[in-house]
């Protein structure tokens, strides 16, 4: 795992992060509480300040970049993964993250989203996920479910919505995740990982539309239905819910099957969450959807794949270098002249 | 058989320039052919021009008129400013090349055919008359015929080689070239050095091709059917040291020379398209030189990339065609709001659509200088020949660089894949590139004000990681100095303004318009842009020396036009604008100027000739 170098001379607080522009989301915007947590986490990663580059698209999250004092680019519409890689390449030395939305990141970025994650710069991406176009004021999204009722969609949403962290694993990302706007705590926790992954690691932050989508998510936050509808993932954990934490999951083979303590079953009969079992991923990924049995299961939250492989500008930077040493830098006239010249006097 | 006596038969022939051109199937290797005649050529000292004509199809249907492959050269002994209107030579290794090229053979001109090519097979694929041989009926008495059975005679001199059937037959085109070095006295040995290099590791392969090449020129030394040779005396070119060069690849190095003279690393973001993508290929090999090429997912993620490369400070540059120009204009929104420099490089083809991919035009000028939403002017230069590309391309980077602004560079796959001679530049004479970064707080009290101008405007560059320097950019409009986000009336149009008056600025930066050739206040002018050049050049040249008043003007820069262009056109009677598509720099003129300039305007695919021009001009004069 990579350590950055404190600089203490250049430490920084939360509140030296405010850019000092008045935050225009709506009131309870789930925007607001991602604002605060990367607010809380960044002084703590031991990054300088002005190493920090957000590159953020078009949408209500996109904005995020105008919030934070740090160097930023509010862009265009799904293009922020495309314009992070040519900072990333061009600088490897920045600390990249990519603000999005469900709309940004997988409707008119979607082809930047899987490229992004098939390359693996070492960049962050932030999806905010409200299911929902905000900006435009509601339209459903490609994250919306089907039968949404939007202005778009007067009858319902005849569209099957993506689910991002089996498409993120489909397109070979090496950091998977998911954290959502009402539990800072985890959120946090999830930023300081993602930022240690070396490699593109994609949050994906279930994230509060009051507006347009209210509470689509507030069954995995509310207390009453929180510990039946949403399971929290952790490293050679066994995974384990229910209001009395009496549910596991084990496997059957390749099938997940829900199982309680009062049926005579133990932690040693769950499954051990292993970040870096990619089979087990693709399972955990696919909770989203009831396809096990037509069993219902819980939403997962927390890193549900992490794995290192080689990161694209390192790739690159080998791979100029070798050229150095093969064949050293071409002095300029020589590129000038070419192979084959001749005189005329 | 006396060989001496046989010798002193044979005629040489002294000629000013010959344009051959070299054709056949798109597996036959006419191109190369082509490409090593014209080395050949020009090492010899001859002034040349050359123009690749080739379909889209990799290996199109063989034998079939869609297929054919035709490399053009114009070789001289004065200068050579075009590949030619007709061809002296045609080598036709198929019915179909030469049903293709006929129409252009100059009455009197050489046909050397490869007999095996007009076979019953291939004169049906070419699609001639069932029974109808266009080397054996009278279709052809107004030109002179060789017949020469080259897969014939590639078999005999590779019997012993040991070789497949299939290299000896991939041997052929040395044949031919080895007959083309005979007739127009040109030595082998430059062509011996390349087969040697090009199959190094396969020896016997390369034996086999200097063999047959040895073969193809004894053909014509030996034979009683070549009678003539033809020699095209050394250019009177100015005195220096001279390389072949092609456009696309002056473009490639072009940005490598911008790159180190200015000290700013090298990003390409680009998506392959023809006839765009040499130059990603040709810049994907200089890793060791600060240079960094992305294949980017699209054309959308190539300009991105780019613009993402530029905000951390380098020379950032994406290369495409028209379709992938039209794909990034929303990127290019952004750069001019930005206000970060960026090249982008347009070799424009035939369209709209997918339309001519191979083949060349220049209908991309209104969507380079209008091609964007809202009010988002940026500068657009054209290169007007293979080499000029070097030096076009080396304006738009100092202009994106010292002006802080996305520019287009125009060029075509006429000059992309032509190729002339070039007395090359050295290191130290190339013009300084003025680069500033932005290293301290810039506001009276220790405040950062990203758009604070200077005198032309230019606001400064940032680069991500300085400390202290903390800023956003984007998109959205922005308060005039500060940058930040403005949604205020009035300060839209101040900033619109302003970006308009940059761009504007860059016309005192730039040099004034003059005739290239021809005088002030002639009769009439003739102004041209980009590729054209050659073809207008040879035209006034022509009537010039008729003793006709007419003057070429060619433009470089299209926007901001040079500060005395609308004086200098007011001077002449008449001005006549041709180009490759129905009238796009003619709208411009006419719209800045309000003079009444005519058009002249081809839309094949092909370069203008040099008597399409021509019989303009004197139809105007007349008029």
């Amino acid at each position: 795992m990579e350590t950055l170098a404190i600089d203490t001379n250049g430490s920084f607080t939360s509140k030296d992060l405010d850019s000092g522009m008045d935050v225009k989301w709506c009131p309870g915007c789930g925007d607001y509480s991602i604002l605060k947590q990367v607010q809380t986490v960044f002084p703590e990663l031991g990054v300088p300040k002005e190493k920090f580059v957000f590159i953020s698209g078009i949408g209500c999250s996109s904005r995020f970049t105008y919030y934070m004092d740090t160097y930023g680019m509010h862009s265009i519409h799904g293009r922020a993964a495309a314009i992070a890689s040519g900072v990333k390449a061009s600088n490897p030395d920045l600390s990249v993250w990519i603000v999005s939305g469900d709309g940004d990141a997988f409707s008119i970025g979607g082809n930047h989203f899987i490229h992004l994650m098939r390359k693996n710069f070492d960049v962050n991406y932030l999806v905010f996920n409200n299911q929902i176009y905000s900006l435009t004021k509601g339209q459903y999204s490609p994250t919306s479910e089907r039968g949404k009722i939007t202005k778009t969609s007067p009858y319902g949403s005849v569209e099957e919505p993506f689910n991002p962290s089996e498409l993120a694993l489909g397109a070979k990302a090496s950091f998977v995740s998911r954290t959502l706007d009402r539990d800072p705590k985890h959120m946090q926790g999830i930023l300081k990982r993602a930022h240690r992954h070396k490699g593109t690691s994609f949050v994906e932050v279930y994230q509060n539309c009051p507006v347009f989508n209210d509470g689509a998510f507030f069954a995995f936050s509310d207390k009453e239905t929180k510990k039946e509808e949403a399971i929290f993932l952790e490293q050679g954990k066994p995974l384990i819910f229910g209001n009395n934490d009496d549910k596991g999951i084990r496997l059957d083979g390749l099938t997940p099957v829900i199982v309680q303590s009062q049926n005579g079953y133990s932690t040693n009969d769950l499954w051990i969450h292993d970040e870096k079992d990619k089979t087990k991923a693709n399972l955990i990924s696919r909770f989203f959807d009831t396809t096990f049995n037509d069993t219902h299961f819980p939403r997962p939250f927390g890193v549900i794949y992490a794995d290192e492989r080689p990161i694209y500008e390192e790739s690159m930077q080998h791979q100029a270098e070798e050229v150095i040493s093969l064949k050293g830098k071409v002095p300029l006239n020589k590129i000038l002249s070419g192979d084959k010249t001749w005189n005329i006097l | 058989m006396n060989v001496l006596q046989e010798r002193k038969e044979k005629i040489s022939k002294e000629v000013d320039n010959i344009v051959i051109r070299f054709s056949g199937d798109s597996g036959d290797g006419m191109q190369l052919t082509g490409m090593q005649f014209t080395d050949t050529a020009a090492f010899f000292g001859n002034d040349l021009s050359t123009f690749p004509d080739y379909p889209s199809e990799i290996r199109a249907p063989i034998g079939t008129v869609a297929g054919v492959s035709g490399f053009q050269v114009n070789i001289g002994s004065s200068e050579i400013y075009t590949p030619g209107d007709n061809y002296d030579v045609i080598i036709a290794m198929n019915a179909a090349a030469l049903k293709v090229d006929l129409p252009r053979l100059k009455k009197g001109g050489i046909i050397v055919a490869n007999l095996q090519g007009f076979d019953k097979k291939n004169l049906l694929l070419a699609k001639y008359p069932e029974g109808v041989n266009p080397l054996e009926d009278t279709s052809l008495e107004n030109y002179i015929v060789h017949k020469v059975d080259i897969t014939k005679h590639t078999k005999e001199c590779l019997a012993d080689s040991g070789l497949g059937i299939k290299d000896i037959e991939r041997s052929k085109n040395m044949f031919v070239l080895g007959l083309l070095f005979w007739m127009f006295d040109k030595p082998l040995d430059s062509t011996v050095r390349f087969i040697k290099e090009k199959f190094a590791k396969k020896p016997a392969i390369a034996e086999a091709n200097i063999k047959t090449l040895n073969a193809g020129w004894n053909y014509g030394d030996n034979t009683e059917i070549f009678t003539t040779q033809y020699k095209v005396a050394p250019a009177k070119l100015p005195p220096g040291t001279y390389r072949n060069i092609s456009g696309n690849h002056a473009t490639a190095i072009g940005l490598l020379a911008a790159s180190e003279k200015s000290g700013l690393p090298l990003f390409l973001g680009s998506y392959p398209i023809t006839p765009a993508t040499d130059i990603l290929h040709d810049l994907a090999k200089y890793k060791a030189n600060n240079v960094k090429t992305f294949q980017a997912e699209d054309e959308i993620a190539a300009v991105c990339s780019a613009i993402g490369a530029s905000y951390t400070g380098n020379l950032a540059v994406t290369t495409t065609s028209g379709p992938g120009l039209a794909l990034k204009t929303e990127a290019l929104g952004l750069a001019t709001m930005l206000e970060l420099p960026l090249v982008v490089v347009n070799v424009q083809r035939g369209g709209p659509s997918t339309g001519l991919p191979t083949k060349t035009e220049q209908a991309d000028l209104l969507m380079a200088m209008h091609g964007r939403h809202g009010e988002s002017p940026l500068p657009v230069l054209a290169a007007s020949s293979p080499s000029d590309c070097f030096e076009t391309i080396y304006e738009a980077c100092r202009i994106a660089i010292e002006h802080m602004t996305p520019v287009i560079f125009l060029s075509d796959g006429y000059i992309a894949n032509g190729s002339e001679p070039w007395r090359f530049p050295t290191d130290d004479q190339l013009r300084e590139i003025d680069v500033k970064f932005l290293k301290e707080p810039n506001g009276d009290n220790g405040e950062v004000f990203p758009y604070r101008r200077n005198e032309f405007l230019v606001r400064p560059w940032i680069k991500p990681g300085t400390k202290g320097l903390e800023h956003r950019i984007g998109g959205l409009e922005k308060e005039n100095k500060t940058g930040n986000v403005s949604y205020d009336a009035l300060n839209h149009e101040i900033m619109t303004r302003l970006r308009s008056e940059k761009i504007n600025n860059i016309q005192y930066f730039i040099p004034d318009a003059k005739p290239d050739s021809g005088e002030e206040n002639a009769a009439i002018a003739v102004l041209g842009w980009g590729s054209t050049y050659g073809a207008i050049k040879t035209a006034v040249k022509e009537l010039l020396q008729e003793g006709l008043s007419v003057a070429h003007i060619h433009l470089r820069y299209i926007h901001p036009f040079p500060k005395n262009l609308g004086e200098l056109l007011l001077g002449y009677d008449k001005v006549l604008i041709p180009e490759m598509n129905m009238g796009q720099l003619l709208q411009l003129i006419k719209a800045a100027y309000l003079i009444p300039a005519t058009g002249l305007s081809k839309v094949q695919g092909l370069p203008f000739t040099t008597n399409e021009i021509k019989e303009k001009i004197i139809e105007l004069l007349k008029a």
